[in-house]
């Protein structure tokens, strides 16, 4: 199944022209700066905006086809927006909130539970609260719970995060990730914070300018040198694996990587949890040749796939295969020419244990 | 001193137009009030060919005269008037002259100053929440139901208070449209004309005037209280 989007809008001054495509369930993150177009794509496929020309399906169920002169109305897309800013009805208490999508699901369609959203989400406590009482953390769970009890095909939610400040997002961030677990629904996710893409996304789409730069798996996207977004500092390859064993002796745990592996300094989860993994690429070495003993605990043969270079930062940005998986690597533009890095080569990618992000997917 | 008080006891006909006066404009507010509503969620949420018009010819009554308004409401629902004869024709229903009447000159009369406090409690209405509801399965009539009108209902109900106050005094319209029969359309207000006018009616003029200031000042309170109890209910 996929998530298809094809839209087509022209504002005073602005033009917008999206096309992508995602496998379902799965998490899409649209990310770009303000004035990409992220809040009109929002609109669009929520229903609150009818774009010139639109052709939106979400697991073979269409929302909009204006070649056939379709557009279903916002109140029966089944789209469960999530706003920046909650908006909460503050007439009602927080179960009157929740409740209020559920009783305009139709009968048939309710698989998300109230109990399970209020558990999984942590609202127990909160129930007889009104709105106005509550945080911004508090109010943006309430916000996620109602848009999912209202059993929508699709899951919007449009830069949920951006309101609150950092450790209300770091208190937010591990729920969205529960929710991934609990439902497997197609969720697309607007934001421009590099840090939710990383926990979040499966497939990423750039925006800019009202045009998609590139679009693909993550790991796949992040591990590319030629894309703007890698010029950032904390540019790195995400993996998505899973624990393959821990070896207690030594310290480590082993995360499954093609017939090889990636040695991290021991985890608390169990074999076969899923983590993601996020490898900075300026903590990757590139060598010609397999070195002797060496502290690095990841040693991989791998393949040049591309080499970009950030003249304006005096850097390179090369792409290498190991066991099908791009890894990047940040180097000297010295480097790149000392080792011959073209594309092709054969090279050996090393990264150091400590180095590595571990985030619980 | 119980002498004082006899004297401002209220004699049966006086009862009687207080009374009526209640009526009246209890059924000034039950009619008149939801049309203001519809009238004005249809003023602040659409846009419409001839909006500033109908919003224009329905706010006419706060700068006419009262006297011209009920002239005015004369020749419309008057027995021959256009719309009074057709009432009169199909449905046996007159208006002029009557307990009705005295109720539609009211309700003409208090219309603008309910729709403008109306329209304002619907503005200040977050359209965002609208839109929320929307997207949470409410079609147009759920979310006004459910969200608009929860939200503005403090205006709402303190619309209702003052129209209802401002009944209790009207005058001209009244008079004009439905005369000044006691028992049938003598309000308050034209009940203290007429006893001024007659010989001796200081007293009563006096009594009735007491019960009148009363009765705005009770509405005043009263709009103030439930006010804010709503306030406080809508988790403002």
């Amino acid at each position: 199944m996929s998530f298809s989007l094809a839209l087509r809008h022209r504002f005073p001054g602005f033009a917008l022209d999206i096309a992508f495509t995602a496998p379902t369930p799965g998490v899409v993150v649209l990310f770009g700066p303000s004035g990409a177009g992220k809040s009109s794509v929002v609109a669009a496929v929520a229903g609150l905006l009818r774009p010139d020309a639109a052709r939106i399906e979400v697991a073979g169920r269409l929302l909009a086809d204006s070649a056939a002169g379709l557009h279903v109305p916002a109140e029966r897309r089944r789209v469960g927006l999530v706003f920046q800013d909650a908006r909460l009805f503050p007439h009602l208490a927080v179960s009157g909130n929740l409740r209020y999508g559920l009783r305009r699901a139709a009968p048939g369609a309710r698989i998300i539970g109230f109990d399970e959203v209020v558990d999984v989400l942590g609202l127990g406590g909160l129930l007889a609260r009104r709105p106005a009482s509550l945080s911004g953390g508090e109010r943006q769970r309430v916000a996620i719970g109602r848009a999912l009890l209202a059993q929508p095909a699709l899951l919007l939610l449009d830069e949920p995060l951006a309101s609150l400040d950092a450790a209300r997002k770091d208190e937010i961030l591990p729920y969205l990730a529960r929710l991934k677990a609990a439902w497997a629904l197609p969720v697309l996710y607007v934001t421009h914070a590099a840090d939710e893409v990383v926990q979040l996304a499966d497939t990423l789409v750039l925006l800019e300018g009202g045009r998609v730069v590139a679009a693909g798996p993550l790991g796949e996207m992040s591990a590319r040198g030629d894309l703007a977004w890698a010029a950032r500092d904390d540019a790195g390859a995400v993996i998505a694996t899973h624990v393959a064993g821990h070896d207690p002796a030594r310290q480590l745990s082993t995360l499954a990587f093609g017939a090889a592996a990636i040695r991290v300094p021991q985890l608390a989860m169990a074999p076969g949890h899923a983590v993601r993994l996020r490898i900075p690429a300026r903590d990757v070495i590139l060598a010609r040749d397999m070195p002797g003993p060496v502290s690095v605990q990841n040693v991989l043969p791998a393949r040049v796939r591309a080499v970009t270079i950030d003249t304006g930062r005096h850097t390179a940005l090369v792409e290498v295969l190991a066991e099908g998986q791009a890894i990047l690597a940040r180097v000297t533009p010295d480097a790149v020419a000392r080792l011959d890095l073209v594309p092709g080569a054969p090279v050996v990618v090393m990264f150091k244990s400590t180095a590595i992000e571990v985030l619980v997917a | 001193m119980a002498e004082g008080l006899a004297a401002l006891a209220l004699s049966q006909g006086e009862w009687q137009a207080v009374r009526l006066t209640l009526a009246v404009a209890g059924r000034a507010v039950g009619f008149g009030l939801p049309l203001a509503v519809l009238v004005a969620w249809l003023l602040a949420r659409h846009a419409f060919p001839g909006r500033w018009l109908l919003s224009a010819a329905l706010h006419l009554p706060m700068v006419l005269p009262p006297v011209v308004t009920g002239w005015l409401l004369l020749l419309v629902f008057g027995i021959r008037g256009p719309v009074g004869a057709l009432l009169h024709r199909w449905f046996d229903i007159r208006l002029a002259f009557t307990t009705a009447g005295a109720s539609l000159a009211c309700a003409v009369m208090i219309f603008p100053i309910m729709l403008r406090a109306i329209r304002l409690s619907l503005e200040a209405v977050d359209p965002g929440l609208e839109q929320a509801a929307r997207t949470l399965g409410a079609g147009p009539l759920d979310r006004l139901l459910t969200v608009t009108l929860p939200l503005a209902a403090p205006g709402i109900l303190v619309a209702a208070i003052v129209g209802f106050a401002t009944c209790l005094g009207e005058f001209g319209a009244v008079i004009t449209f439905a005369a000044n029969i006691p028992g049938q359309t003598q309000t308050l207000p034209l009940a203290i004309y007429s006893a001024l006018q007659s010989p001796g009616g200081e007293a009563a003029a006096a009594r009735l005037s007491l019960m009148s200031m009363a009765l705005a000042l009770g509405g005043l309170v009263l709009s103030e209280w439930v006010g804010r109890r709503l306030q406080a209910a809508i988790g403002r």
